[in-house]
């Protein structure tokens, strides 16, 4: 597809949920515009392929929404590119009228505790990536051989990680997870899993909807741990959303356990002090109701939280751990940086769910529009050609959707929906089979 | 279990939650909203969205409002008065437009007190 002369062109960094809601916004605007949608991975859709939960696979459909904007003549999808490797900042300001960043942040926030650099911690954005078969975690071997395992956190994330360890193989069957993963789960040892909350239960951030889950899993007890302290009364909240969360915690507190394979143990106003070895995880220390106590796991995954990472090239405020910007457009110091824009986590910080990057999107796309507008499009280089003269061999739409073929193949072999590929050198040999 | 728009929306039709749905799947009929619940992908974006708790999940709605859960099926499911067709999956609110039609229940409904 050959960018026609004499309209804008705008690179969006990143195909997970903020920027293809950017793209959409700017797709919709009917304003002629071409946009080139870059992303380091061979497959679009960021955090939904690579962060939902497996078993959250209604709320994967949300791609279907997400594609729309590649069914036009003006999108295009540049996989397998990584800005600041492949592709410096200078030359995508050089190729575009305006570039927006949209590439996320995946830090794991540390728990800031003594022995946290043991072998068996794990940040969740790292075992997030294993379960989901990112190609980045596609050599990782992880051996889920011991019986207990710790989980910190009082996010959703937290929840993904204990029900994934949580779920019976027939469950997880039932997803796409690639089958090296699903046969390490089938071999896991785990029968205690513990997630660690600092504070009370009316300071939980689950998403309501997220918690109850837990009543479903088919072979899994939940055992609320609340140090003497009860939980406090749904009817006194203010907030529908700590009212559901409490609600469904009392219920967990009032069923009796089912003698079920696995547990999951929810401790409220615990505190973690110290990771325990020697060498490896061996246990975590930790203290509730002014009780110090061990739990003997032998893997604590941290999920409290991402933190922003600088951006090659954009302004970083580490104080905030983002770039800072106006409604989207970047800011050195007083001044807006003209044509640079950010969107979703870059923007506003790693906090939302997929449906916070619509309105993020579209406000970021607004700027695109509103600064483009009467402004003259001087003549640019093609990034592909750019990027074909070097050699670079990219993945354009069709080529991710003959992987996509590839998974759905695979998945009913599987007597499942698809199945992802997940090392990176498989991937792009889908991506490229000549048809 | 999709999520259902119940008793509190009628009337209001404050369309702050079809802002956040990211699949766009919350419909606009005469009087109310409706969440399409073959198009829903359960997300709960819209739940903490509107400004009359209207929303929940389709097990949570409050207690006396279950009709609701059936009625938004019914919504898209069976033709809407006058219609002879039913709504079904139309891929997107935004797109589609006010349908400016409600089912028998909320047509007719009144308010308590």
């Amino acid at each position: 597809m050959k960018i026609p002369p004499g309209i804008p062109r705008v690179a969006v960094i990143g195909s997970g949920p903020s920027g293809l809601y950017t793209v959409a916004a700017l797709v919709a605007s009917g304003q002629p515009l071409h946009v080139d949608v870059i992303d380091r991975l061979p497959t679009p859709y960021g955090l939904v392929r690579y962060g939902v939960a497996p078993d959250h696979a209604k709320m994967k459909l949300v791609t279907r929404v997400l594609a729309k904007p590649f069914a036009q003549g003006n999108v295009r999808f540049v996989g397998n590119v990584e800005v600041g490797r492949d592709l410096a900042h200078g030359e995508l300001v050089a190729s575009y009228d305006a570039v927006v960043y949209a590439s996320g942040t995946e830090r794991d926030r540390r728990l800031g505790i003594a022995g946290e650099d043991r072998a068996g911690v794990l940040g969740s954005a790292e075992f997030v990536r294993w379960y989901n078969g990112h190609p980045d975690a596609a050599t990782a071997e992880l051996s889920l051989d011991m019986e207990q395992v710790a989980v910190v956190g009082a996010g959703n994330v937290a929840l993904d990680v204990a029900r994934v360890l949580g779920r019976t193989v027939s469950e997880l069957r039932a997803t796409d997870v690639p089958a090296r993963v699903l046969a390490a789960l089938d071999r896991s040892a785990v029968r205690e899993i513990h997630i660690l909350i600092r504070r009370g239960p009316a300071d939980v951030k689950f998403t309501p909807a997220e918690l109850y889950q837990l009543t479903e899993l088919a072979d899994a007890d939940v055992v609320v741990h609340d140090g003497g302290a009860g939980i406090d009364d749904p009817a006194l909240a203010e907030d529908k959303r700590v009212r559901l969360n409490l609600k469904t915690l009392r219920s967990f507190a009032e069923t009796p356990p089912r003698g079920a394979r696995r547990r999951i143990h929810v401790w409220f106003r615990t505190v973690p002090s110290e990771i325990i070895g020697p060498g490896r995880v061996a246990g975590i220390v930790a203290e509730q109701a002014g009780e110090r106590f061990t739990l003997p796991v032998g893997l604590v995954v941290t999920a409290v939280g991402f933190r922003g990472a600088p951006v090659a090239g954009l302004p970083f405020s580490e104080s905030t751990g983002i770039v800072p910007n106006r409604a989207g457009r970047v800011m050195a110091g007083p001044a807006t940086v003209p044509g640079l824009y950010v969107a979703g986590w870059l923007k506003r910080g790693p906090n939302g769910i997929i449906g916070t990057n619509k309105p993020d999107g579209a406000e970021t796309a607004a700027a695109v529009l509103a600064d483009l507008a009467g402004r003259p499009v001087p003549a640019r280089p093609d990034i592909i050609e750019v990027l074909s003269r070097r050699d670079q061999r990219l993945v354009d739409w069709a080529g991710w959707l003959r992987l996509e073929e590839h998974e759905g193949t695979l998945g009913t072999a599987d007597g499942r929906g698809r199945v992802k590929v997940d090392d990176r050198e498989s991937m792009l040999r889908y991506c490229w089979a000549t048809v | 279990m999709p999520y259902v728009i119940a008793e509190a929306c009628i009337d209001v039709m404050d369309r702050s939650c079809t802002d956040e749905c990211p699949v766009d799947c919350i419909y606009e009929g005469g009087r109310k909203l409706y969440i399409n619940p073959w198009e829903c992908i359960d997300c709960g974006a819209c739940e903490p969205a509107c400004p009359v708790e209207a929303i929940s999940q389709d097990r949570a709605v409050p207690d006396g409002q279950e009709a609701f859960v059936a009625d938004s099926l019914r919504f898209f499911e069976e033709p809407l008065p006058g219609r002879a067709a039913p709504l079904g999956q139309p891929g997107g609110a935004a797109e589609f437009g006010p349908v400016g039609l409600d089912t028998d229940l909320v047509a007719s409904y009144q308010r308590a007190g």
